[in-house]
């Protein structure tokens, strides 16, 4: 090879030799394909958005946007129907909030724990069990809180119903668990050994190292981290439609059942609406909803990381 | 060779170096900030040093030279236990600290508290994710100084210390990635001076500078020292002739050569010294 290279004849023919014309149709389909993958992505969030949008346009042009987001009812199904966005929004955010409750302090403690003090074999054994969890399908998940845990918390908890908010919102917390601690603790180990040294050469101990010097090192990959699992949690549906209850219920108590937005969503799709009418509309509008609160919280989390961005 | 050259130079005309002619006239032996006897290091089973010793006097700079993989940041890095970071580590022997004469890398004892005695400026700037202040303020906060004027007034203190006070006095609260490589190399020097450490370790704190934040930190080396004893590892011959008062030579883990540094340079014992110093080597 490196013979014929160097006669400048071979060179030239080579140069324009099929092998290599072909190679460059081949260059030049990859990219097209590879073009077509990404775009396909951008289409495919734009067309559920287009979707989105204009199925639920019948729904907001009788119902006015006003009445959408301040009435306190919801019963579309109800002859006398009352089109209030809140139980459902409440429900959502409770059961979302309350499984944030859960993950982020466990989250934290458990990445630096992590990332800062386990030998590395209990690492590489507590990390993919803890990442398993994310294996577990979520209607099991579901079944767990209404059948296992629920009547277990009864016992505890005076006034907790059947279907309530608090354990499923708990067990949304364990669930989200292995996204939380997976990206921080990646983030966290990601903090140059150096700025460790700097904190321990100054007398910090590993918890004051690791409060004080890794965690703000890693924050942009922790707050994503955090914002991702909130995303999560706002689009869970299958713990929530099992063990949260079917019933729309503007509640500030979590002991009581309430639908969440996906819960009511899954229920409406499972009946037999007709195509058009303005309770099929409601898939939509309420869809249209749970899309903007995870497309702020994925801007947010955008801005965030770009402001504290840190570079090594 | 040209640092060589510029080594020499120094050295010639150093006669009017307050420092060197204080040091020449006083009959007294200058006090003993750290004794090191026969200290052995393990990485694993790979032995890094065996059975270094050398006393390292107070309020002078002592430098650390040697070719790389000699083992010399090994033996600034026992100073301050930072080693302890890291798994399968093992110390022999003694690094005695005056006063109390506390052994640093006896098994008993916590390399919290060492870290507390001994302070360290690494070879790449490694400010923290905060603002100048609180980088500074950091080793204070440690230490459990929280009062808010006392607190004020030593980062204060060391920034001056540090000559970055002037540079710095109008944007503490800025983050300290804002500042340049220099800069954040005299604020990690303050960071450590904060504490007012009984010894200070610097690991080649000037190879990542270019030549004028290089100079700054030497001129910086030169007024703390009035202070503060100072270790420093380097790999700039010309630079640990500049400003150190006692050198050390390291060579595959050894200790070859100890001494003052102008007798070390111009007229060192043994050969293999002469070798290095005189560019032959390494």
């Amino acid at each position: 090879m490196s013979q014929s290279l160097d006669e400048g004849q071979t060179f030239a023919a080579l140069k324009s030799s099929g092998f290599l014309r072909r190679g460059r149709v081949v260059a030049q389909a990859m990219q097209i394909i590879l073009f077509a993958c990404a775009a396909l992505s951008v289409f495919i969030t734009g067309a559920i958005l287009w979707v989105l949008v204009s199925e639920s346009w019948l729904f907001f042009s009788q119902i006015p946007l006003v009445t959408f987001l301040t009435d306190t009812q919801w019963t579309p199904a109800f002859t006398n129907a009352r089109y209030g966005i809140l139980p459902l929004l409440s429900a959502t955010l409770w059961a979302a909030g309350i499984a944030m409750a859960v993950a982020t302090p466990l989250g934290l403690v458990l990445s630096v724990y992590l990332s800062e003090f386990a030998q590395p074999r209990v690492r590489e054994v507590l990390k993919p069990i803890l990442e398993m969890l994310a294996a577990v399908p979520t209607v099991v998940f579901g079944y767990f809180a209404l059948l296992f845990l629920t009547p277990l918390a009864k016992q505890f908890i005076p006034g907790l119903s059947g279907f309530n908010l608090l354990v499923p919102g708990f067990v949304m917390g364990i669930m989200i668990l292995p996204y939380v601690v997976s990206i921080s603790e990646d983030a966290m180990r990601a903090v140059p050994m150096t700025l460790r040294e700097g904190a321990f050469a100054l007398g910090m101990s590993r918890w004051r190292t690791a409060f004080s010097v890794v965690i703000p090192g890693a924050f942009s990959g922790v707050t994503a981290a955090y914002l991702l699992a909130f995303a999560r949690a706002v689009g869970e549906t299958m713990v929530v439609a099992i063990a949260a209850g079917q019933n729309p219920n503007l509640t500030a108590d979590p002991r009581e059942g309430a639908a969440t937005i996906t819960a009511y969503i899954v229920q409406m799709s499972l009946g037999d609406l007709p195509h058009g009418s303005l309770a099929y509309s409601t898939i939509f509008a309420t869809g249209l909803v749970l899309f903007l609160i995870t497309l702020a919280f994925n801007v947010l989390g955008f801005f965030l990381r770009r402001k504290f961005r840190e570079a090594y | 060779m040209s640092e060589l050259k510029r080594a020499s130079t120094f050295l010639s005309d150093n006669s009017g170096d307050p420092t060197m002619t204080q040091a020449s006239t006083s009959e007294t032996p200058a006090a003993i900030r750290a004794d090191v006897r026969d200290l052995k290091f393990w990485y694993g089973k790979f032995q890094a040093l065996n059975g270094v010793s050398m006393p390292i006097h107070d309020r002078k700079v002592t430098a650390i030279i040697g070719p790389s993989g000699c083992g010399k940041s090994t033996l600034l890095r026992c100073f301050n236990r930072i080693h302890d970071l890291y798994p399968g580590v093992r110390y022999e022997g003694e690094i005695n600290l005056a006063p109390e004469h506390i052994n640093l890398v006896a098994k008993g004892i916590d390399p919290i508290l060492v870290r507390l005695l001994v302070g360290m400026v690494f070879q790449k700037p490694n400010p923290f994710p905060k603002s100048i202040f609180e980088n500074v303020a950091a080793g204070l906060y440690v230490r459990g100084i929280r009062n808010k004027s006392e607190v004020e007034g030593r980062v204060e203190e060391a920034l001056r210390q540090a000559a970055i006070w002037n540079e710095v006095k109008d944007r503490l609260n800025k983050p300290a990635f804002e500042l340049s490589g220099g800069q954040q190399q005299r604020l990690c020097i303050a960071r450590a001076l904060a504490p007012k450490p009984k010894l200070l370790l610097l690991d080649e704190p000037t190879s990542a500078l270019d030549p004028i934040a290089t100079a700054k930190i030497e001129e910086l080396m030169d007024s703390l020292v009035k202070d503060v004893t100072i270790l420093i590892v380097t790999h700039n011959l010309a630079q640990a002739a500049r400003i150190s008062k006692y050198t050390a030579f390291m060579h595959m883990g050894n200790l070859v050569e100890f001494g003052e540094t102008e007798q070390l340079f111009t007229n060192p014992a043994v050969t293999q010294t002469q070798d290095y110093v005189t560019g032959r080597f390494g």
